[in-house]
């Protein structure tokens, strides 16, 4: 009779963590920082129709890293609860708070699962106030469900660590809008600088978006690469 | 827990009716009314609306009635849908307004799983089935009538879709009217209408046949000197939907009555 395999549940851990890594390492990052009027999300991605921060709701927006296929299934799955709630309640009852609790009980339920392989993601759930004595909440939501609020700034991806020193060397609050965009893209683009052969953020190599806490019932706003364009104008 | 199995669906209403059968009793399907119909609810009078040159102007009245009583002075029948479209409900409020609060989540719905817009004619058919589905309630006289305009970017104009009982789908191409005083409102947009009209005589055919339906029906609710109410008069162009000001329909009515005045 062959002796039953043995792993301890900190080996079985220790690996699923790695597999992760070992994925969110190739992931392009996003960066979300606090600004004068909201938050401002900001990721290397040259593609038009393919996003990485995306809305939710009325005050919500997320900001994801790491495979496409799941993280944009839990942004549909966001978006349907965050409607459902808001059309049962009262749309100010969907917060920030209670969509990354349901993140993160989904990809902690993964994580944890013996058969299932660990969602390799990392995500941002971005929210601002109409009332800016609220002011803005960041949530980062790892893998295994664990999540934490950040303060003014936050990063995931692969270089995130690097950019996050970066950030709080030159990070300065109440920044206007084209202030807080030339510094995210001036930070990945010095993070890149590092690793390969310098090159410039254009308007058409990045994606930004922002919650602007000033606006009407939908925060959300997309800018295009025409808008990009113009607040680098404006910004230099 | 997050349920991703039903991913690929852009029904708002399916969703709800899948997973939270109890949100949605009222809609397609039989429920307690069919004996007895209640007789304590608010009815919505005239909205109507009319294409001009820069788009179309979507507009109703402010009244609802309860039986012969005035039910409520200020509802508000005009709904903003998505950029570039709204609607007017007429008929029993309840169904109506939850008909247009269904309907614009439906629209955000879509357009931020897909990343698009719904286009004005996908808007216009998902709001048929929202008719229809209140259907059993239609056949007890609960009716719920929409009018639907909004500005098309691909065609570049103003359009209206007026809606029967059954959720059946028609277009008009200058103007309509519907509710309690819609036909007196038709009577004054069909002496007023005008190919390419400028925003301003748009402005003032729309409320003067408001005023008309006031006029000559009971129900609708003509501008309110006294309480500071006024009919809700919606611009939608390419620029997108934007309410008229009300000092700005307090004017339009006070021109009006100046010229009606007799001596």
């Amino acid at each position: 009779m062959s002796t039953p395999y043995y792993v301890s549940p900190e080996q079985i851990w220790e690996d699923k963590k790695d597999f992760v890594r070992r994925g969110i390492e190739q992931a392009k990052e996003v960066v979300a920082l606090e600004y004068k009027d909201g938050l401002l999300m900001v990721a290397e991605n040259p593609r038009r129709t393919t996003f990485k921060i995306s809305e939710i709701y009325d005050k919500i927006a997320l900001a994801s890293t790491g495979r496409v296929a799941e993280y944009e299934a839990l942004r549909v799955a966001g978006i349907r609860e965050s409607e459902v709630k808001g059309f049962t309640y009262y749309r100010e009852d969907v917060t920030g708070k209670w969509l990354t609790n349901l993140y993160s009980q989904h990809m902690g339920a993964i994580a944890q699962a013996w058969d299932a392989k660990p969602l390799e993601i990392e995500l941002l759930v971005c929210e601002v106030d109409g009332n800016p004595a609220v002011g803005s909440q960041i949530y980062y939501v790892d893998f295994d469900g664990t999540y934490h609020e950040e303060e003014k700034f936050a990063v995931i991806g692969g270089r995130a660590e690097a950019i996050t020193d970066i950030l709080k060397e030159t990070y300065t609050e109440g920044l206007e809008l084209p202030a807080a965009l030339q510094l995210a893209s001036r930070t990945l683009e010095r993070v890149e600088a590092e690793e390969s052969e310098p090159y410039q953020i254009s308007p058409q190599t990045i994606e930004v978006a922002c919650l602007d806490a000033t606006a009407g019932r939908r925060k959300f706003r997309r800018f295009s690469i025409e808008d990009i364009a113009e607040i680098f104008n404006h910004a230099s | 827990m997050l349920k991703l199995h039903d991913y690929g669906t852009t029904d708002f209403l399916q969703i709800l009716k899948n997973r939270y059968p109890d949100q949605v009793g009222n809609w397609n399907q039989p429920n307690g009314l069919q004996d007895a119909v209640p007789q304590n609810f608010l009815e919505g009078t005239t909205v109507l609306a009319l294409v001009y040159d820069e788009g179309v102007i979507i507009a109703g009245d402010r009244q609802a009635t309860e039986g012969y009583q005035v039910g409520e002075r200020r509802i508000q029948k005009v709904y903003k849908i998505d950029r570039h479209s709204a609607i007017a409900v007429a008929g029993v409020a309840g169904p109506c307004i939850e008909t247009a609060k269904l309907f614009q989540v439906q629209v955000e719905f879509y357009e931020k799983i897909e990343g698009a817009s719904l286009s004005l004619d996908g808007q216009a058919n998902y709001l048929s089935s929202l008719v229809r589905a209140n259907l059993s309630l239609a056949m007890q006289g609960l009716i719920v009538l929409p009018i639907f305009a909004g500005y098309d970017l691909k065609q570049g104009k103003g359009r209206i879709f007026k809606y029967d009982a059954l959720g059946g789908r028609y277009e008009e191409d200058s103007y309509y009217a519907i509710g309690s005083g819609g036909k007196d409102a038709r009577s004054t947009l069909k002496k007023l209408y005008q190919p390419d009209m400028s925003n301003e005589s748009a402005l003032k055919a729309v409320a003067e046949a408001l005023w008309d339906a006031a006029d000559e029906d009971i129900a609708t609710g003509g501008p309110d000197l006294i309480r500071k109410i006024f009919p809700t008069l919606t611009l939608i162009t390419e620029a997108g939907v934007s309410d008229v000001p009300d000092d700005t329909v307090a004017a339009l009515y006070r021109e009006l009555v100046a010229r009606l005045e007799q001596p």
